[in-house]
């Protein structure tokens, strides 16, 4: 196996992902097939290489700092599962 | 008596400039069309009223002012954006207006619209098979006579792998090139719109009406000349070249490679000059840099959805309870696969061996295809090296799934633009011919398909619907 279900279930802690014991251990089955065909690239000695992060030679992107409208508060909120005088709602950190 | 499934974008407009049938006629047809055949094919996720306009049909991960916009997925049931994105407006700028919102893979992840947190779409050419996906309902709307034209989008091959199981025309734009702004996000170095259309004509008529730079997508840039629609009906001067990989790659169906070697000697009878060439580590190892850097991109993206500001939430103790519950009955299998693999590539001590060494590998890519364009002008090979799949034949295989994407992916990681047309059927079912340029270089892409498109004659209604 190219990864644990320790593994699995800490790399889904990390992602707020809660698991049941069934999908922890179909995922790392699923994710070991996976993780074995993508460790493929290390097959290629790329040290003198530079990495592509985004396919366009862009840099800098520059626009003028103007004030435009911005949303509402009402819409902003309009699809909130729970608010509250013009907040967001979340439980107890 | 308008008939949905023949009629092009091209002459819808036509009509209604001549004033031989208005916009809400040409709606009416749709949706009768629609309430007709898509019940069986379920392309749509929701139609909406909306006549002005000559119609389309948006992917549904496209926000829509006030008309909800799913991306596929549980976790968004019922989200009504609050805002259009630039594609939206840039089509009602053009005079389009939305027919409905179609279904699709849950987050466009995905080859076959199986993964729809809503249920699958079937390809209008055999109901028992899949359309494809992510853009599965697109191009089953398009095939089905159920719309004119729609947009997908396209991370890995998502527009242009259903538009050959469907038998229709799809572009993926060169990178930057049509704004993102309003888009759900899954991998953002790849992800491109791309319109989905019956003709080659009507594909550059839409991308005319999206591309070009927009101040809200910092990643888009201006087209260096206009987007020309086609009417050449030759190839002459055109330096056509068959990258040996991509025509030959394991798992490519004996009916598939005669279509594409029919098609590639038709380029030669058309005035091409076709030459063989060569992408070997591109095509060796393309796949396994996508299903790096997509899902590690996506592992971030996707970690907006935490049932605060908009979705699903499910109640938990604390805030960290109430993510991971929300998080987990959400998300269908697919997406959970993928952010896990991208935040384990992204993780310390993987760093480098996974993520960073997808980067590099991306760049042997860029620079492989960037080689061979110094002797050709396109490259060709099937899109799919399957025609329409059977339901259920993968969804439960996630790595045989992927395989389905494994012609398309290379271009898509060098940001280049690739076209499908439909080159001829293979046991009945479409088979698609791709076509990639350099960046930049849909004008080409628009010709060549154009005038392949005219010299093949391909049939695009189903053989079933005739």
């Amino acid at each position: 196996m190219a990864i644990t279900r320790d593994e699995v279930l800490h790399v889904a802690r990390l992602a707020r992902l809660e698991l049941t014991a069934e999908e922890a251990e179909r995922f790392t089955e699923q994710l070991s097939a996976i993780l074995e065909a993508v460790a493929k690239v290390s097959e290629l000695d790329l040290s003198d290489v530079e990495p592509t992060a985004h396919p366009l030679d862009l840099v800098n992107v520059w626009a003028e700092d103007e004030p435009r409208p911005s949303l509402p508060v009402d819409e902003a909120l309009a699809n909130a599962p729970d608010c509250q005088d013009g907040f967001f709602k979340v439980p107890p950190a | 008596m308008i008939d949905t499934l023949r009629l092009s974008a091209e002459e819808a407009y036509g009509l209604v400039e001549r004033g031989e049938v208005s916009t809400p006629e040409l709606h009416a047809a749709y949706l009768a069309a629609i309430a007709e055949r898509d019940g069986e094919l379920h392309a749509y996720l929701r139609t909406v009223d909306d006549p002005g306009g000559i119609p389309i049909a948006f992917k549904d991960l496209v926000s829509t002012r006030g008309v909800e916009t799913t991306a596929g997925s549980r976790i968004l049931a019922g989200y009504k954006p609050v805002f259009d994105a630039t594609v939206a407006t840039r089509c009602r700028d053009a005079g389009m207006s939305l027919l409905g919102k179609t279904n699709m893979d849950e987050f466009a992840m995905g080859s076959s619209t199986e993964n729809s947190g809503f249920g699958p779409t079937l390809n209008p050419w055999d109901p028992e098979r899949v359309p494809g996906g992510s853009s599965g309902g697109s191009a089953a709307a398009v095939a089905g006579g159920l719309a004119p034209w729609a947009l997908g989008s396209d991370t890995g091959g998502s527009v242009k792998q259903p538009a050959s199981l469907c038998g229709i025309v799809g572009l993926r734009p060169t990178y930057g090139t049509v704004s993102r702004y309003g888009i759900v996000a899954f991998a953002s170095s790849l992800d491109q719109i791309g319109p989905m259309t019956k003709t080659v004509r009507d594909n550059a008529l839409l991308y005319r009406a999206i591309a070009g730079r927009d101040p809200c997508d910092s990643t888009t840039v201006e087209l260096p000349e206009p987007v020309q629609i086609p009417e050449a009906e030759d190839l002459k001067g055109l330096r056509v070249g068959v990258p040996k990989e991509l025509n030959e790659a394991e798992g490519i169906e004996p009916g598939v490679k005669e279509a594409v070697d029919r098609t590639i000697e038709l380029c030669r009878e058309l005035g091409a000059e076709v030459g063989e060439t060569s992408l070997p580590r591109s095509v060796e190892f393309g796949l396994a840099c996508y299903y790096l850097v997509a899902p590690a991109e996506a592992s971030s993206n996707l970690a907006r959805y935490d049932g605060v500001r908009y979705g699903l939430r499910v109640d938990g103790a604390d805030a960290r309870e109430m993510y991971e519950k929300t998080r987990d009955a959400g998300f269908g299998d697919e997406p959970k696969r993928r952010i896990m693999l991208g935040a384990y590539a992204l993780s310390a001590g993987y760093y480098d061996a996974y993520y960073g060494q997808a980067q590099k590998v991306r760049t042997v890519i860029a620079r492989e295809h960037a080689a061979t364009f110094e002797n050709f002008d396109i490259l060709v090979s099937p899109t799919s090296p399957t025609v329409a799949f059977k339901l259920g034949e993968k969804s439960e295989n996630p790595l045989a799934m992927y395989l389905s994407d494994v012609l398309t992916i290379p271009s898509n990681m060098a940001g280049l633009p690739g076209l499908s047309i439909p080159c001829g059927l293979s046991d009945g079912l479409p088979v698609g011919f791709q076509l990639i340029g350099p960046q930049f270089s849909e004008n080409v892409l628009f010709r060549a398909g154009h005038a392949l498109e005219r010299a093949i004659g391909f049939d695009v209604v189903p053989g079933r619907l005739q």
